[in-house]
Protein backbone atom coordinates (compact mmCIF):
# COMPACT_ATOMS: atom_id res chain seq x y z
CA UNK A 1 0.00 0.00 0.00
CA UNK A 2 2.73 2.44 0.95
CA UNK A 3 5.08 1.80 -1.95
CA UNK A 4 1.68 2.27 -4.37
CA UNK A 5 1.05 5.60 -2.35
CA UNK A 6 4.42 6.54 -3.24
CA UNK A 7 4.75 5.46 -6.60
CA UNK A 8 1.66 7.23 -8.00
CA UNK A 9 2.75 10.89 -6.11
CA UNK A 10 5.99 10.52 -7.92
CA UNK A 11 4.18 10.02 -11.04
CA UNK A 12 1.80 13.16 -10.46
CA UNK A 13 4.75 15.26 -9.50
CA UNK A 14 6.47 14.27 -12.37
CA UNK A 15 3.33 15.13 -14.73
CA UNK A 16 3.30 18.10 -13.19
CA UNK A 17 -0.26 17.93 -11.65
CA UNK A 18 1.03 18.48 -8.40
CA UNK A 19 3.69 20.59 -7.23
CA UNK A 20 3.84 19.07 -3.79
CA UNK A 21 2.52 16.25 -1.61
CA UNK A 22 1.08 16.32 1.93
CA UNK A 23 1.28 12.83 3.71
CA UNK A 24 2.58 11.16 6.83
CA UNK A 25 6.33 10.95 7.30
CA UNK A 26 8.15 9.05 9.67
CA UNK A 27 8.50 10.59 13.11
CA UNK A 28 11.14 9.86 15.74
CA UNK A 29 9.64 6.75 17.42
CA UNK A 30 8.08 3.98 15.42
CA UNK A 31 4.19 4.54 16.08
CA UNK A 32 4.54 8.31 15.63
CA UNK A 33 4.46 9.61 11.89
CA UNK A 34 3.51 13.13 11.80
CA UNK A 35 1.93 15.12 8.77
CA UNK A 36 4.44 16.54 6.57
CA UNK A 37 5.01 18.00 3.18
CA UNK A 38 7.05 16.49 0.14
CA UNK A 39 8.44 18.71 -2.52
CA UNK A 40 9.99 16.52 -4.56
CA UNK A 41 10.68 12.34 -5.36
CA UNK A 42 13.74 11.80 -3.30
CA UNK A 43 11.77 13.80 -0.51
CA UNK A 44 9.22 11.14 -0.86
CA UNK A 45 12.04 8.52 0.97
CA UNK A 46 11.00 9.52 4.21
CA UNK A 47 7.25 9.07 3.58
CA UNK A 48 4.74 6.73 5.65
CA UNK A 49 1.70 4.89 5.32
CA UNK A 50 0.93 2.74 8.69
CA UNK A 51 -1.64 2.01 11.05
CA UNK A 52 -0.54 4.81 12.90
CA UNK A 53 -1.30 7.67 10.46
CA UNK A 54 -4.26 8.85 12.11
CA UNK A 55 -3.54 12.25 11.51
CA UNK A 56 -6.39 13.66 9.50
CA UNK A 57 -4.58 16.00 6.75
CA UNK A 58 -7.55 17.80 5.56
CA UNK A 59 -6.97 21.15 8.37
CA UNK A 60 -3.51 21.40 6.37
CA UNK A 61 -4.83 22.16 2.98
CA UNK A 62 -5.72 25.51 4.56
CA UNK A 63 -2.19 26.76 4.28
CA UNK A 64 -1.63 24.46 1.41
CA UNK A 65 -4.11 25.93 -0.74
CA UNK A 66 -2.62 29.26 -0.16
CA UNK A 67 1.18 27.91 -1.65
CA UNK A 68 2.22 28.11 -5.18
CA UNK A 69 0.63 24.89 -7.49
CA UNK A 70 -1.32 22.13 -6.82
CA UNK A 71 -1.22 19.63 -3.21
CA UNK A 72 -1.56 16.12 -3.34
CA UNK A 73 -2.96 14.54 -0.34
CA UNK A 74 -3.97 11.73 0.80
CA UNK A 75 -7.42 11.15 2.67
CA UNK A 76 -8.72 8.21 4.51
CA UNK A 77 -12.46 7.59 4.36
CA UNK A 78 -13.68 10.37 7.39
CA UNK A 79 -10.97 12.68 6.53
CA UNK A 80 -12.79 13.76 3.76
CA UNK A 81 -15.96 14.76 5.58
CA UNK A 82 -13.46 16.88 7.25
CA UNK A 83 -12.13 18.18 4.04
CA UNK A 84 -16.08 18.48 2.68
CA UNK A 85 -16.83 20.46 5.22
CA UNK A 86 -14.04 23.03 5.06
CA UNK A 87 -14.58 23.46 1.53
CA UNK A 88 -18.14 24.44 2.32
CA UNK A 89 -16.52 27.10 4.61
CA UNK A 90 -14.69 28.08 2.00
CA UNK A 91 -11.63 27.38 4.09
CA UNK A 92 -9.76 24.85 1.18
CA UNK A 93 -9.32 25.60 -2.39
CA UNK A 94 -10.85 22.02 -4.29
CA UNK A 95 -9.78 23.33 -7.40
CA UNK A 96 -6.01 23.21 -6.19
CA UNK A 97 -5.96 19.93 -4.75
CA UNK A 98 -5.50 16.24 -6.09
CA UNK A 99 -7.34 13.86 -3.42
CA UNK A 100 -6.18 10.63 -3.24
CA UNK A 101 -8.75 8.51 -1.10
CA UNK A 102 -6.71 6.31 0.92
CA UNK A 103 -7.84 2.74 1.95
CA UNK A 104 -7.97 2.48 5.98
CA UNK A 105 -8.12 -0.65 7.84
CA UNK A 106 -8.76 1.67 11.06
CA UNK A 107 -6.12 3.46 12.90
CA UNK A 108 -4.20 2.66 16.05
CA UNK A 109 -4.00 3.88 19.48
CA UNK A 110 -0.61 3.60 20.93
CA UNK A 111 -1.94 4.38 24.41
CA UNK A 112 -4.26 0.85 24.46
CA UNK A 113 -1.13 -0.74 23.81
CA UNK A 114 0.83 0.60 26.56
CA UNK A 115 -2.36 0.12 28.82
CA UNK A 116 -2.26 -3.80 27.50
CA UNK A 117 1.05 -3.70 29.64
CA UNK A 118 3.44 -3.74 26.66
CA UNK A 119 6.13 -1.66 27.52
CA UNK A 120 9.70 -0.51 26.05
CA UNK A 121 7.77 -0.30 22.42
CA UNK A 122 10.45 -0.38 19.41
CA UNK A 123 8.86 -1.10 16.23
CA UNK A 124 4.96 -2.39 15.97
CA UNK A 125 4.40 -4.42 12.74
CA UNK A 126 1.09 -5.72 11.64
CA UNK A 127 0.46 -9.42 10.78
CA UNK A 128 -3.18 -10.22 9.76
CA UNK A 129 -4.87 -9.44 12.35
CA UNK A 130 -2.33 -9.73 14.88
CA UNK A 131 0.22 -6.77 15.73
CA UNK A 132 3.57 -8.06 16.62
CA UNK A 133 5.18 -5.36 18.57
CA UNK A 134 9.21 -5.81 18.89
CA UNK A 135 9.86 -3.96 22.54
CA UNK A 136 13.35 -3.69 24.11
CA UNK A 137 12.53 -7.04 26.59
CA UNK A 138 11.69 -8.77 22.74
CA UNK A 139 8.18 -9.26 21.20
CA UNK A 140 4.82 -9.28 22.20
CA UNK A 141 1.45 -9.33 20.27
CA UNK A 142 -1.42 -7.92 20.37
CA UNK A 143 -5.04 -8.49 18.61
CA UNK A 144 -5.68 -5.81 16.05
CA UNK A 145 -9.13 -4.64 17.01
CA UNK A 146 -7.60 -4.27 20.88
CA UNK A 147 -5.28 -1.65 20.02
CA UNK A 148 -7.65 1.03 17.42
CA UNK A 149 -8.57 4.41 18.56
CA UNK A 150 -11.93 4.65 19.70
CA UNK A 151 -13.13 6.77 16.55
CA UNK A 152 -12.28 3.30 14.38
CA UNK A 153 -14.45 1.34 16.84
CA UNK A 154 -17.53 3.27 15.56
CA UNK A 155 -16.26 3.92 12.14
CA UNK A 156 -18.21 6.08 9.64
CA UNK A 157 -18.06 3.74 7.02
CA UNK A 158 -15.40 3.63 4.16
CA UNK A 159 -16.63 5.52 1.34
CA UNK A 160 -14.88 8.44 0.60
CA UNK A 161 -17.06 11.53 0.41
CA UNK A 162 -15.07 13.51 -2.06
CA UNK A 163 -12.08 12.64 -4.24
CA UNK A 164 -10.21 12.48 -7.80
CA UNK A 165 -8.98 8.84 -7.18
CA UNK A 166 -9.23 6.16 -4.98
CA UNK A 167 -5.97 3.82 -4.14
CA UNK A 168 -6.80 0.71 -2.08
CA UNK A 169 -10.22 1.23 -1.26
CA UNK A 170 -13.38 0.78 -3.73
CA UNK A 171 -16.35 3.03 -4.12
CA UNK A 172 -18.75 2.85 -2.12
CA UNK A 173 -17.36 -0.01 0.29
CA UNK A 174 -18.87 -1.51 3.43
CA UNK A 175 -18.80 0.11 7.15
CA UNK A 176 -15.60 -1.28 8.91
CA UNK A 177 -16.54 -2.01 12.52
CA UNK A 178 -19.32 -0.43 13.79
CA UNK A 179 -20.64 -0.11 17.21
CA UNK A 180 -23.04 2.52 18.70
CA UNK A 181 -21.27 5.96 18.62
CA UNK A 182 -23.63 7.23 21.28
CA UNK A 183 -23.17 4.37 23.85
CA UNK A 184 -21.61 6.52 25.94
CA UNK A 185 -23.31 9.45 25.90
CA UNK A 186 -26.69 7.29 26.62
CA UNK A 187 -25.30 6.30 29.64
CA UNK A 188 -24.05 9.86 30.55
CA UNK A 189 -27.96 10.61 30.07
CA UNK A 190 -28.97 7.78 32.26
CA UNK A 191 -27.33 9.37 35.18
CA UNK A 192 -28.47 11.82 37.67
CA UNK A 193 -27.32 15.26 37.11
CA UNK A 194 -24.83 15.49 40.33
CA UNK A 195 -23.15 12.15 38.94
CA UNK A 196 -22.95 13.94 35.51
CA UNK A 197 -21.32 16.80 37.36
CA UNK A 198 -18.64 14.69 38.83
CA UNK A 199 -18.20 12.69 35.83
CA UNK A 200 -16.99 15.84 33.76
CA UNK A 201 -15.39 17.67 36.49
CA UNK A 202 -13.25 14.19 36.90
CA UNK A 203 -12.50 14.45 32.93
CA UNK A 204 -12.17 18.61 32.42
CA UNK A 205 -10.30 18.86 35.88
CA UNK A 206 -6.90 16.73 34.02
CA UNK A 207 -7.32 19.00 31.22
CA UNK A 208 -3.61 21.33 30.61
CA UNK A 209 -5.13 24.22 28.13
CA UNK A 210 -2.46 22.74 25.86
CA UNK A 211 -5.19 23.44 22.77
CA UNK A 212 -3.74 20.85 20.93
CA UNK A 213 -7.70 19.71 20.39
CA UNK A 214 -8.37 23.17 19.36
CA UNK A 215 -5.28 22.96 17.04
CA UNK A 216 -5.93 20.04 15.68
CA UNK A 217 -9.39 20.17 14.89
CA UNK A 218 -10.42 20.69 11.37
CA UNK A 219 -13.66 22.96 12.49
CA UNK A 220 -11.70 25.11 14.50
CA UNK A 221 -10.06 27.56 11.61
CA UNK A 222 -10.93 30.38 12.54
CA UNK A 223 -8.67 32.95 12.13
CA UNK A 224 -8.71 34.53 15.14
CA UNK A 225 -10.48 31.88 17.57
CA UNK A 226 -11.97 33.45 21.04
CA UNK A 227 -9.75 31.89 22.93
CA UNK A 228 -6.19 33.60 21.90
CA UNK A 229 -4.89 36.49 23.06
CA UNK A 230 -6.48 39.90 21.91
CA UNK A 231 -3.26 42.15 23.19
CA UNK A 232 -0.61 40.80 21.67
CA UNK A 233 -0.04 38.75 18.04
CA UNK A 234 0.23 35.42 19.28
CA UNK A 235 -1.68 32.88 21.27
CA UNK A 236 -1.44 33.73 24.79
CA UNK A 237 -2.62 30.99 27.07
CA UNK A 238 -1.00 33.23 29.93
CA UNK A 239 -3.89 35.88 29.19
CA UNK A 240 -6.43 33.51 29.74
CA UNK A 241 -9.62 34.75 31.77
CA UNK A 242 -11.05 32.34 34.39
CA UNK A 243 -14.14 32.61 32.32
CA UNK A 244 -12.44 31.04 29.15
CA UNK A 245 -10.59 28.74 31.73
CA UNK A 246 -13.53 27.11 33.06
CA UNK A 247 -16.20 26.88 30.00
CA UNK A 248 -13.11 26.07 27.42
CA UNK A 249 -14.18 22.76 26.45
CA UNK A 250 -18.17 23.93 26.37
CA UNK A 251 -17.20 26.98 24.18
CA UNK A 252 -15.42 25.22 22.37
CA UNK A 253 -17.60 22.19 22.04
CA UNK A 254 -21.34 24.74 21.06
CA UNK A 255 -18.52 26.61 18.27
CA UNK A 256 -18.03 23.34 16.18
CA UNK A 257 -21.36 22.07 16.88
CA UNK A 258 -23.59 21.04 13.45
CA UNK A 259 -19.71 21.34 11.87
CA UNK A 260 -18.23 18.88 13.76
CA UNK A 261 -17.91 15.59 11.70
CA UNK A 262 -16.83 13.70 14.21
CA UNK A 263 -13.27 12.46 12.88
CA UNK A 264 -12.42 12.17 16.31
CA UNK A 265 -8.92 14.04 15.91
CA UNK A 266 -9.40 16.04 19.34
CA UNK A 267 -9.93 12.98 21.51
CA UNK A 268 -7.15 11.46 19.61
CA UNK A 269 -4.72 14.16 20.39
CA UNK A 270 -5.70 15.01 23.85
CA UNK A 271 -2.22 14.21 26.16
CA UNK A 272 -4.53 13.59 29.04
CA UNK A 273 -6.93 11.46 27.44
CA UNK A 274 -9.97 13.35 27.98
CA UNK A 275 -12.82 12.03 26.32
CA UNK A 276 -13.55 14.80 24.28
CA UNK A 277 -15.88 13.14 21.60
CA UNK A 278 -18.57 12.58 24.23
CA UNK A 279 -19.34 16.53 24.26
CA UNK A 280 -19.51 16.76 20.45
CA UNK A 281 -21.56 13.47 20.45
CA UNK A 282 -24.01 14.64 22.52
CA UNK A 283 -24.28 17.87 20.33
CA UNK A 284 -24.45 15.76 17.48
CA UNK A 285 -27.04 13.45 19.45
CA UNK A 286 -29.63 16.19 19.97
CA UNK A 287 -29.37 17.19 16.33
CA UNK A 288 -30.44 14.49 15.14
CA UNK A 289 -33.18 13.86 17.05
CA UNK A 290 -34.59 17.28 17.02
CA UNK A 291 -33.78 18.89 13.46
CA UNK A 292 -33.70 15.14 11.58
CA UNK A 293 -30.60 13.51 10.77
CA UNK A 294 -27.17 15.45 9.77
CA UNK A 295 -23.60 14.26 9.07
CA UNK A 296 -21.53 17.10 8.66
CA UNK A 297 -18.70 17.05 5.95
CA UNK A 298 -21.27 14.49 3.73
CA UNK A 299 -21.94 17.32 1.42
CA UNK A 300 -20.86 21.01 0.45
CA UNK A 301 -24.28 22.68 0.43
CA UNK A 302 -26.68 21.57 3.03
CA UNK A 303 -27.42 24.38 5.94
CA UNK A 304 -25.31 23.56 9.10
CA UNK A 305 -28.41 22.86 12.05
CA UNK A 306 -27.31 25.78 13.54
CA UNK A 307 -27.34 28.35 11.02
CA UNK A 308 -30.75 26.95 9.84
CA UNK A 309 -34.45 26.71 11.58
CA UNK A 310 -37.80 26.01 10.44
CA UNK A 311 -41.19 27.08 11.82
CA UNK A 312 -41.86 24.41 13.54
CA UNK A 313 -38.71 23.79 15.76
CA UNK A 314 -39.14 22.00 19.03
CA UNK A 315 -39.20 24.77 21.91
CA UNK A 316 -36.22 24.47 23.96
CA UNK A 317 -38.35 22.93 27.13
CA UNK A 318 -38.59 19.97 25.12
CA UNK A 319 -35.21 19.38 26.88
CA UNK A 320 -36.61 18.90 29.74
CA UNK A 321 -40.21 16.73 28.74
CA UNK A 322 -38.05 13.78 27.05
CA UNK A 323 -38.55 10.99 30.07
CA UNK A 324 -36.59 12.51 32.97
CA UNK A 325 -34.04 10.32 34.62
CA UNK B 1 -18.13 24.97 66.52
CA UNK B 2 -21.18 24.16 63.57
CA UNK B 3 -22.20 27.72 61.74
CA UNK B 4 -25.58 27.38 61.37
CA UNK B 5 -26.90 28.07 58.08
CA UNK B 6 -29.57 31.29 59.18
CA UNK B 7 -29.71 33.12 55.59
CA UNK B 8 -32.36 31.16 53.50
CA UNK B 9 -31.95 30.08 50.56
CA UNK B 10 -32.21 33.26 47.95
CA UNK B 11 -31.57 32.12 44.21
CA UNK B 12 -30.08 34.43 42.07
CA UNK B 13 -31.75 34.36 38.58
CA UNK B 14 -30.66 36.36 35.42
CA UNK B 15 -33.58 37.03 32.79
CA UNK B 16 -32.29 38.16 29.43
CA UNK B 17 -35.42 40.09 27.80
CA UNK B 18 -35.50 40.94 24.66
CA UNK B 19 -36.15 44.90 24.38
CA UNK B 20 -38.99 44.38 21.96
CA UNK B 21 -41.15 42.10 23.80
CA UNK B 22 -40.69 40.92 27.27
CA UNK B 23 -38.75 43.84 28.44
CA UNK B 24 -41.70 46.48 28.02
CA UNK B 25 -43.73 43.09 29.25
CA UNK B 26 -42.12 43.55 32.33
CA UNK B 27 -42.61 47.51 32.54
CA UNK B 28 -46.06 46.83 32.00
CA UNK B 29 -46.12 44.35 35.09
CA UNK B 30 -44.64 46.69 36.95
CA UNK B 31 -47.08 49.64 35.82
CA UNK B 32 -49.96 46.98 36.24
CA UNK B 33 -48.97 46.66 39.91
CA UNK B 34 -48.30 43.06 39.47
CA UNK B 35 -45.33 41.53 41.21
CA UNK B 36 -42.81 38.97 40.82
CA UNK B 37 -39.31 38.17 42.87
CA UNK B 38 -36.77 40.55 43.60
CA UNK B 39 -34.21 37.49 42.80
CA UNK B 40 -35.09 37.81 39.07
CA UNK B 41 -32.15 40.20 37.73
CA UNK B 42 -33.17 41.48 34.44
CA UNK B 43 -30.77 42.20 31.27
CA UNK B 44 -32.20 43.99 28.52
CA UNK B 45 -30.94 42.88 25.77
CA UNK B 46 -31.99 43.69 21.77
CA UNK B 47 -33.07 40.86 20.36
CA UNK B 48 -33.31 37.22 21.80
CA UNK B 49 -30.92 35.90 19.31
CA UNK B 50 -28.62 38.82 21.15
CA UNK B 51 -27.68 36.03 23.98
CA UNK B 52 -24.85 34.73 22.91
CA UNK B 53 -24.69 31.03 24.50
CA UNK B 54 -21.20 32.31 26.26
CA UNK B 55 -23.80 34.92 28.44
CA UNK B 56 -25.41 32.26 29.92
CA UNK B 57 -22.70 30.02 30.69
CA UNK B 58 -21.04 32.93 32.21
CA UNK B 59 -23.88 33.75 34.02
CA UNK B 60 -23.77 30.12 35.54
CA UNK B 61 -20.17 30.38 36.15
CA UNK B 62 -21.03 33.37 37.97
CA UNK B 63 -23.39 31.30 40.56
CA UNK B 64 -26.77 31.54 38.76
CA UNK B 65 -29.05 29.44 40.44
CA UNK B 66 -30.99 29.53 37.10
CA UNK B 67 -31.34 31.76 33.75
CA UNK B 68 -34.42 32.57 32.02
CA UNK B 69 -34.59 34.13 28.16
CA UNK B 70 -37.80 35.82 27.22
CA UNK B 71 -38.40 36.62 23.52
CA UNK B 72 -40.61 37.83 21.07
CA UNK B 73 -43.16 34.76 20.04
CA UNK B 74 -41.95 32.83 17.16
CA UNK B 75 -43.12 35.22 14.39
CA UNK B 76 -43.47 38.35 15.55
CA UNK B 77 -38.82 39.12 16.12
CA UNK B 78 -38.68 42.54 15.64
CA UNK B 79 -35.69 41.15 13.29
CA UNK B 80 -37.83 38.72 11.13
CA UNK B 81 -35.85 35.53 12.52
CA UNK B 82 -33.70 36.17 15.16
CA UNK B 83 -35.93 34.32 17.79
CA UNK B 84 -36.19 30.88 15.44
CA UNK B 85 -31.98 30.93 15.50
CA UNK B 86 -32.14 31.62 19.07
CA UNK B 87 -34.56 28.31 19.67
CA UNK B 88 -32.04 26.23 18.25
CA UNK B 89 -29.15 27.11 20.13
CA UNK B 90 -30.76 27.57 23.20
CA UNK B 91 -32.52 24.20 23.05
CA UNK B 92 -29.30 22.63 22.37
CA UNK B 93 -27.31 24.75 24.90
CA UNK B 94 -30.19 23.33 27.63
CA UNK B 95 -29.25 19.98 26.69
CA UNK B 96 -25.61 20.42 26.98
CA UNK B 97 -25.72 22.12 30.55
CA UNK B 98 -28.01 19.19 31.32
CA UNK B 99 -25.42 16.94 30.13
CA UNK B 100 -23.05 18.62 32.57
CA UNK B 101 -25.34 18.37 35.61
CA UNK B 102 -26.86 22.14 35.48
CA UNK B 103 -30.26 20.47 35.50
CA UNK B 104 -32.88 21.13 33.01
CA UNK B 105 -35.48 22.74 35.41
CA UNK B 106 -32.43 25.50 35.93
CA UNK B 107 -32.91 26.92 32.29
CA UNK B 108 -35.85 27.97 30.32
CA UNK B 109 -37.31 30.00 27.17
CA UNK B 110 -40.16 31.82 27.01
CA UNK B 111 -41.97 33.74 24.65
CA UNK B 112 -43.61 37.15 26.17
CA UNK B 113 -44.83 40.12 24.19
CA UNK B 114 -44.52 43.78 25.38
CA UNK B 115 -48.63 43.20 26.09
CA UNK B 116 -48.20 40.51 28.32
CA UNK B 117 -47.01 42.37 31.43
CA UNK B 118 -49.83 39.14 33.44
CA UNK B 119 -48.05 36.38 31.55
CA UNK B 120 -44.22 37.74 32.50
CA UNK B 121 -44.76 38.02 36.46
CA UNK B 122 -46.47 34.48 36.34
CA UNK B 123 -43.80 33.23 34.10
CA UNK B 124 -40.98 34.62 37.08
CA UNK B 125 -42.66 33.27 39.99
CA UNK B 126 -43.64 30.43 38.41
CA UNK B 127 -39.61 30.07 37.35
CA UNK B 128 -38.71 31.28 41.06
CA UNK B 129 -40.85 28.61 42.90
CA UNK B 130 -38.93 26.16 40.68
CA UNK B 131 -35.08 27.00 41.45
CA UNK B 132 -36.58 27.01 45.29
CA UNK B 133 -37.43 23.32 44.59
CA UNK B 134 -34.65 22.60 43.20
CA UNK B 135 -32.16 24.30 45.43
CA UNK B 136 -28.57 25.57 44.90
CA UNK B 137 -26.94 25.22 41.81
CA UNK B 138 -23.85 22.70 41.18
CA UNK B 139 -20.79 25.51 40.90
CA UNK B 140 -20.00 25.55 37.26
CA UNK B 141 -16.86 27.76 37.99
CA UNK B 142 -16.08 24.46 39.64
CA UNK B 143 -16.06 22.34 37.02
CA UNK B 144 -12.55 22.11 36.41
CA UNK B 145 -11.72 21.87 40.06
CA UNK B 146 -11.94 18.64 41.13
CA UNK B 147 -11.65 18.49 44.82
CA UNK B 148 -10.71 15.03 46.38
S1 LIG C 1 -14.43 18.67 17.46
FE1 LIG C 1 -13.09 16.85 17.37
S2 LIG C 1 -14.29 15.33 16.24
FE2 LIG C 1 -15.24 17.33 15.84
S3 LIG C 1 -14.30 18.06 13.96
FE3 LIG C 1 -13.09 18.89 15.67
S4 LIG C 1 -11.42 17.42 15.98
FE4 LIG C 1 -13.00 16.41 14.71
S1 LIG D 1 -12.73 27.41 19.64
FE1 LIG D 1 -14.26 28.56 18.52
S2 LIG D 1 -13.27 30.50 17.99
FE2 LIG D 1 -11.65 29.02 18.50
S3 LIG D 1 -11.05 28.11 16.55
FE3 LIG D 1 -12.61 26.78 17.48
S4 LIG D 1 -14.54 27.47 16.58
FE4 LIG D 1 -13.01 29.09 16.25
S1 LIG E 1 -6.10 18.53 24.13
FE1 LIG E 1 -6.84 17.82 26.13
S2 LIG E 1 -5.44 18.72 27.65
FE2 LIG E 1 -5.16 19.85 25.71
S3 LIG E 1 -6.55 21.61 25.88
FE3 LIG E 1 -7.66 19.99 24.80
S4 LIG E 1 -8.77 18.91 26.43
FE4 LIG E 1 -7.17 20.12 27.42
Amino acid sequence: MQERLVERAKELLADGTVVRVLGWKQGDLGYNPEPAYFNSPEELKDFVYDGFCGANLSKYMIQAGKLEGNTLVFLKPCDTYSFNQLIKEHRVKREKTYIIGVGCKGTLDVEKIKKAGIKGIESISQEGETLKVQTIYGERELPFMDALLERCTVCKGKTHQVYDELIGAQEGEEAGPTGNRFAMVEKLEAMSPKERFAFWQGELSRCIRCNACRNVCPACSCLKCVFDGNQFDSAQKANADTFEEQMFHIIRAFHVAGRCTDCGECSRVCPQGIPLHLLNRKFIKDINTFYGEYQAGEDTDSRAPLTNFTFEDVEPGVVGERGRK
Amino acid sequence: MQVEKTQEFRPKIVAFCCNWCSYAGADLAGSSRLSYPADVKIIRVPCSCRVNPMFILRAFQRGADGVILCGCHPGDCHYTTGNYYARRRMTLLFSMLDYLGVENGRTRVEWVSAAEGVKFSATMNEFVAKIHSLGENVRLEDLRCKRD
